[in-house]
């Protein structure tokens, strides 16, 4: 069994453990979006946000999830039962594997082990990515479907709707990165973009076009403004979980929330350089040189995520057709000059 | 390991149940479904035995490969297929307002 | 041993899937069968090597077509099947027989040609890169018609599926 240079046993208990490591430090990021978002949208909106609970609010999302555990777990009448309750799982499930694939560091060596700090690295990693995503679709349409209502039924029907239009954008945006690495594995991407900051793939790459048309198809696939039409109160009452409440309302909002962190962990690998970064090994002692890298990928990371708070507290939301429209007449267009255009230089170039 | 039989027979047993599907459902939208299972049936019968062409010549990769660009035709052909077809059902909807097609019968005698 | 278990675990779920999609009577629920039926399809073909197309087959399969399908159905708002008057005897005697025959090709199939008994599959590799290359060389001709095919298909859709104009 390929296990590197480790016997099987060490691999099952380093895998476990990375496993579990990341699960914990991925489900209390995206609890911290939540509050990080709270702040900084109260601060963009002139007031203060959670301030009360704990230091600057710091306990709030713990009182969060302690009220949804806590609240009454309807279920309305005539929903059709199995699709009710399985929707936010399969939401919130396909939300969290994409973190297996993600490099957060080079290799770390605990003892005499020597372990990637990646939970597994396959050939094709950027494509189960896509591939997840695209499962993830259903959690929303069967949510809506299942939930005998109208508004359920018209919030989870656009959001799908825009959901599959712009994974076509978010595919053909990452073209132009796949060309210049020449490999699905994102270790390998991340790789490709060693070296100083100018080797980054919005730079040197010239994809700083494919880096917007990437951050737009995102914040359409996880319905965040300015494309959250499918769920702004004004329009829909809540779009397709207007009719969940307490553990399955929370399951949907996490999903959304580690959908976000996802989005932001695969930007900063494809074109911001990954884990990339100066890692003072002679300074340091080797273990904390080795993690270096991932502090360098949590800043890009975190970079991302205030971005993403920063265009929802400024910007208005866009109407249906206008979206449906960017997405169609604009973003796959581009992409596809983009793909063109890199596709020349690549080949110019070898 | 497993021989290539097994995998025969599991495609063998899923055009069955496509075959099935299509003879015997009575909505016009799982019928549909059920042509898309036989096309996944020849699929995976394409794949064995590519991959069975692939051992028996290790040197030469293309045997492997040919099997599963021939695979990524029938899907692309799948995929207009489907479009096409549910946009006819959702047109025949408008009109005769069901979704049976026993009771899309208006040349009958 | 490994590969014997997982082709039983994702050969018994595709079959699972199958007869549930006969034996549903709403629509939903044999399209999401389906869409298990696809998954375990795409486990099937990474242990046989095909990871390229394992994926394609969950993100073009599993995560467009299969979605197109749950949308109309939500969309038409499919009830439950009617039920019409099936034929005893046709129960009778089609079930058996049609357990007799599958038997019984399982057993020709399984039991044919020594050559495909012996040859073992599932060892092998297969890249994105060749694949890549071999569409855009040997057959670049049925890629290039096959881009013309979807074009036609979308127009076809968009045509058909429009509301008439009053």
């Amino acid at each position: 069994m390929p296990t590197g240079n480790l016997t099987v046993g060490t691999f099952l208990i380093a895998s476990v453990i990375k496993i579990l490591l990341f699960l914990f430090v991925l489900l209390t990021g995206v609890a911290y979006t939540v509050w990080l978002e709270r702040k900084v949208v109260g601060h963009i909106q002139n007031r203060w946000g959670p301030t009360r609970v704990g230091p600057f609010g710091l306990l709030q999302p713990l009182a969060d999830g302690l009220k949804f555990i806590f609240k009454e777990d309807l279920t309305p009448p005539y929903v059709h039962k199995f699709l009710y309750i399985g929707a936010p799982m399969l939401a919130l499930a396909t939300s969290l594997i994409s973190i297996s694939l993600i490099p957060v560091g080079g290799s770390i060596n605990i003892g005499g082990v020597v372990t990637p700090i990646q939970i597994t690295d396959t050939d094709i990693s950027l494509l189960i990515i896509l591939g997840v995503t695209s499962i993830g679709v259903y959690g929303i349409a069967l949510a809506g479907w299942s939930s005998n209502s109208k508004y359920s039924m018209l919030g989870s029907l656009r959001a799908s709707a825009q959901m599959i239009s712009y994974e076509v954008a978010l595919g053909l945006s990452i073209v132009g990165v796949l060309m210049l690495t020449g490999s699905f594995s994102l270790r390998a991407i991340v790789e490709h973009q060693q070296g100083w900051f100018w080797n980054w793939n919005i730079f040197k790459g010239g994809q700083f076009v494919a880096f917007f048309i990437y951050l737009m198809a995102a914040y359409a696939e996880t319905n965040r403004i300015p494309f959250d039409l499918p769920e702004a109160e004004t329009e829909l009452v809540a779009g397709y979980h207007t009719e969940y409440s307490s553990m399955k309302f929370a399951m949907f909002f996490m999903a959304e929330y580690s959908n976000m962190v996802t989005v932001a962990c695969l930007a900063s690998i494809l074109f911001l350089g990954g884990y990339s970064g100066p890692t003072f090994s002679g300074i340091l002692p080797p273990l904390l040189s080795s993690l270096m890298p991932v502090v360098w990928f949590l800043a890009r990371v975190v970079f991302f995520l205030f971005v993403y708070i920063w265009v929802r507290g400024t910007l208005p939301r866009f109407r249906y057709d206008q979206l449906m429209a960017f997405s169609w007449k604009f973003l796959l267009p581009l992409a596809l000059a983009n793909i063109m255009l890199t596709g020349l230089v690549v080949a110019l170039r070898a | 390991m497993i021989p290539l039989s097994c995998y025969l027979v599991l495609s063998a047993f899923l055009f069955a149940c496509g075959v099935t599907g299509f003879l015997i459902k009575r909505n016009i939208i799982t019928i549909f479904m059920s042509i898309e299972l036989m096309l996944n049936a020849v699929n995976l019968s394409f794949v064995a035995f590519a991959s069975y062409w692939g051992t028996l010549f290790p040197t030469r990769n293309v045997e492997f490969l040919k099997g599963q660009v021939f695979v990524f035709f029938v899907m692309v052909v799948a995929a207009a297929e489907a479009a096409v077809g549910l946009a006819i059902i959702i047109a025949v909807f408008r009109t005769r307002e069901t979704l049976n097609p026993d009771r899309v019968n208006l040349l009958k005698l | 041993m490994l590969h014997l278990a997982l082709f039983i675990i994702f050969g018994g779920i595709c079959v699972a899937g199958a007869i549930n999609l006969l034996a549903q009577k709403h629509p939903i629920d044999s399209a999401l069968s389906l869409v298990v039926v696809m998954g375990s399809l795409a486990g099937l073909y990474l242990l046989l090597g095909a990871e390229f197309l394992a994926a394609i087959q969950v993100i073009v399969y599993a995560g467009a077509i299969m979605v197109l399908f749950v949308f109309t159905i939500m969309l038409l708002n499919a009830g439950e099947e009617e039920h019409t008057h099936g034929s005893k005897i046709a129960l009778l005697f089609g079930v058996p027989s049609m357990v007799v025959g599958s038997v019984l090709i399982a057993y020709l199939l399984l039991h044919s040609d020594p050559s495909t008994r012996s040859v073992n599959v599932g060892s092998l590799y297969g890249p994105a890169r060749t694949i890549g290359q071999l569409l855009f060389t040997n057959y670049l001709l049925p890629f290039e018609i096959t881009s013309v095919l979807i074009l036609i298909a979308i127009m076809g859709a968009v045509v058909l599926a429009r509301r008439e104009s009053q």
